[in-house]
């Protein structure tokens, strides 16, 4: 307040010049305390992407200087390379899974859990708890868990029930499904949460109403509860479709990608051409494609809050 | 009259509970096996690998904390934590309080800006990111992972923090500024204080995220002395992947302190965590 103070002391004829500085010290101090993390994020995030763009027309190991090609990077990924079309194959799949495996058991959960007063807060912290532990952990409990052998499988057929006792993990025709059963294991109790919580703010008069017409446990849920926490439902939706084309952790940690690439997706294809094969155009034009996909994701729902969807 | 025709009409919530507790098994019953296996020597994990153990050998924790090198990996995560909590809270905070209380010029152009860059995927960026790190020398660094840590993880602290500060009442500023408080007084004496619960829910879903961090410190570390908790542990289970007494307990090691801080502020993580909607 200092300058206030000044400027009722001060002579008339310097009034002018002492508000103009009052008033670019009004508008420079606001952006003092925006402009760290502005630019350290335009740094790390926005400058990098940019970057991305270019590298992706490049052939370049990553050390000395990027030989531009133009759009070969992304003639070879879309015509030649074989990994590249069963790694989006696999992210269309693991789409595919996300969007319905752990939804429809988070709603199955938090429709149960809605409803119950006396230790609700106890199911709550339970059903929540994988989704605190560590990629690193849970892929360990879980490789454990599904060996032939010593896992729940293995010991089942010990006990005489055959046919779990599969490494599922280590065969092809399984490995995909396996590291997206442990995912969502980490995974449905967050949806859960997130669901439970918009469940409870729907009001309990519209239920109530409900059963007072004699409507059924199924009716309710359809006409009551789906559409009470639509806007949480449709968020998640875009939210897991986005995340299916960025997997890696799970991936990576259980299989890189194996056996004989059958759980290969698009995060660790650019991770090995990028870390393992020095081929960092080529990594960077398979990012660029795959934050596109993730990009249209998000056009599409655009597109469609517009077109009046309640979104 | 009422109350008799509402109790007639309450649902049998029987089945609920059993389901309910079904899936409670799903959830918690690998990590009690995990607890289990972890207090195993290796004979025993072959003969009983999902049961509760029959002796119980407290030797895999001291043992698996010195071949695992966790005195050094708690430290580096320790470190990352803390650097990465106190820049986001300080910078992030910062910004916060700017675009919520200061009539920041641009202030839309700049929550814009945060909204969309926010939504970049890490893959997009990640390999220049790489090699402009490399550059600049803040490759295999502590201090260049916490760097990339704050900025990935600001906007969500900027998101939550902003609409903390939106809601408190001007007077206490406004009495600030009359007895001559400059801008950061006003935020480090009054804002902060004021909206402490913000601050621990970015606090703790921040420290949470780094604690479990994978990719980015896989890419961005590679000497072994840097190595924070998650990949040093991953590290350890291909070394060690026969030897589950060893993992595990490493393992119980590595989530205890994640599991005791939830349980005590169950509420507050609960909500940070789904307001941040932020994937693990």
């Amino acid at each position: 307040m200092a300058p206030q103070q000044s400027a009722l002391t001060r002579p008339a004829r310097d009034f002018p010049s002492r508000r103009r500085t009052r008033i670019t010290r009004k508008q420079i101090v606001p952006w003092l305390f925006v402009l760290p993390i502005l630019l350290l994020h335009m740094l790390i995030a926005v400058g990098p992407s940019l970057a991305a763009v270019y590298y992706s027309l490049t052939r370049w190991s990553g050390i000395g200087a990027a030989k531009f090609i133009g759009l070969e990077n992304f003639r070879h990924m879309l015509f030649e390379d074989g990994d590249f079309k069963r790694a989006f194959s696999h992210n269309i799949l693991w789409l595919g899974l996300f969007l319905t495996i752990p939804i429809l058991l988070a709603l199955a959960a938090a429709s149960l859990l809605a409803p119950i007063k006396r230790g609700g807060m106890v199911f709550r912290a339970a059903l929540f708890i994988p989704y605190i532990v560590p990629s690193v952990v849970t892929a360990s409990i879980w490789r454990n868990l599904l060996h032939p052998t010593l896992g729940i499988g293995g010991q089942l057929a010990k006990a005489g029930i055959p046919g779990l006792d599969v490494a599922f993990l280590g065969q092809p025709s399984t490995a995909l499904y396996a590291v997206a059963f442990v995912d969502n294991w980490h995974w449905w109790g967050f949806l859960m949460v997130l669901f439970l919580a918009a469940m409870q703010n729907i009001p309990p008069d519209l239920y109530e109403a409900a059963r007072i017409d004699g409507a059924t446990r199924w009716q309710e849920f359809r006409h009551i509860t789906i559409p009470g926490i639509r806007p949480t439902l449709i968020f998640m939706i875009l939210m897991t479709a986005i995340w299916s084309f960025l997997a890696f952790d799970y991936i990576w940690i259980l299989t890189q990608g194996g056996p004989a690439g059958s759980s290969e997706v698009m995060g660790t294809l650019v991770y090995k051409n990028a870390f393992n094969r020095f081929d960092a155009g080529y990594a960077s034009a398979l990012g660029l494609t795959m934050s596109c996909f993730a990009g249209i994701m998000i056009a599409i729902f655009a597109v469609l809050r517009r077109r009046g969807w309640e979104i | 009259m009422i109350r008799a025709f509402k109790k007639q009409r309450q649902l049998n919530l029987t089945p609920n509970y059993i389901i309910l507790i079904l899936l409670m098994g799903f959830a918690l019953g690998p990590l009690l096996v995990l607890t289990f296996n972890s207090l195993k020597g290796s004979a025993e994990s072959g003969r009983n690998p999902l049961g509760f153990p029959t002796t119980i050998i407290w030797e895999n924790y001291p043992n698996a904390w010195e071949r695992g090198g966790f005195a050094l990996t708690t430290r580096n995560s320790s470190i990352f934590v803390v650097g990465t909590v106190v820049g986001v809270l300080l910078l992030g905070g910062m910004a916060a309080y700017s675009l919520a209380r200061l009539k920041l010029p641009g202030a839309n152009l700049v929550m814009g800006y945060f909204l969309i860059a926010s939504t970049l995927p890490v893959w997009l960026f990640l390999v220049p990111l790489f090699i402009l790190w490399r550059n600049l020398g803040l490759y295999n660094t502590i201090h260049g992972l916490i760097l990339i840590y704050i900025g990935l993880n600001s906007p969500f602290a900027i998101f939550l923090l902003r609409s903390y500060m939106v809601n408190l009442p001007a007077d206490f500023e406004d009495a600030a500024r009359v007895d001559g408080a400059n801008e950061w007084q006003v935020f480090s004496r009054i804002v902060i204080p004021l909206s402490w619960p913000g601050f621990l829910t970015v606090g703790l879903v921040v420290a949470l995220s780094v604690w479990n961090e994978f990719l980015l410190a896989t890419v961005f570390l590679s000497d072994q002395k840097l190595l924070p908790v998650a990949t040093s542990y991953y590290q350890f289970t291909t070394r060690f992947s026969r030897d589950w007494g060893l993992t595990s307990a490493a393992a119980i090691m590595m989530i205890a302190p994640i599991l005791i801080i939830f349980l005590a502020l169950q509420r507050r993580f609960i909500e940070g965590l789904t307001q941040g909607g932020v994937r693990g």
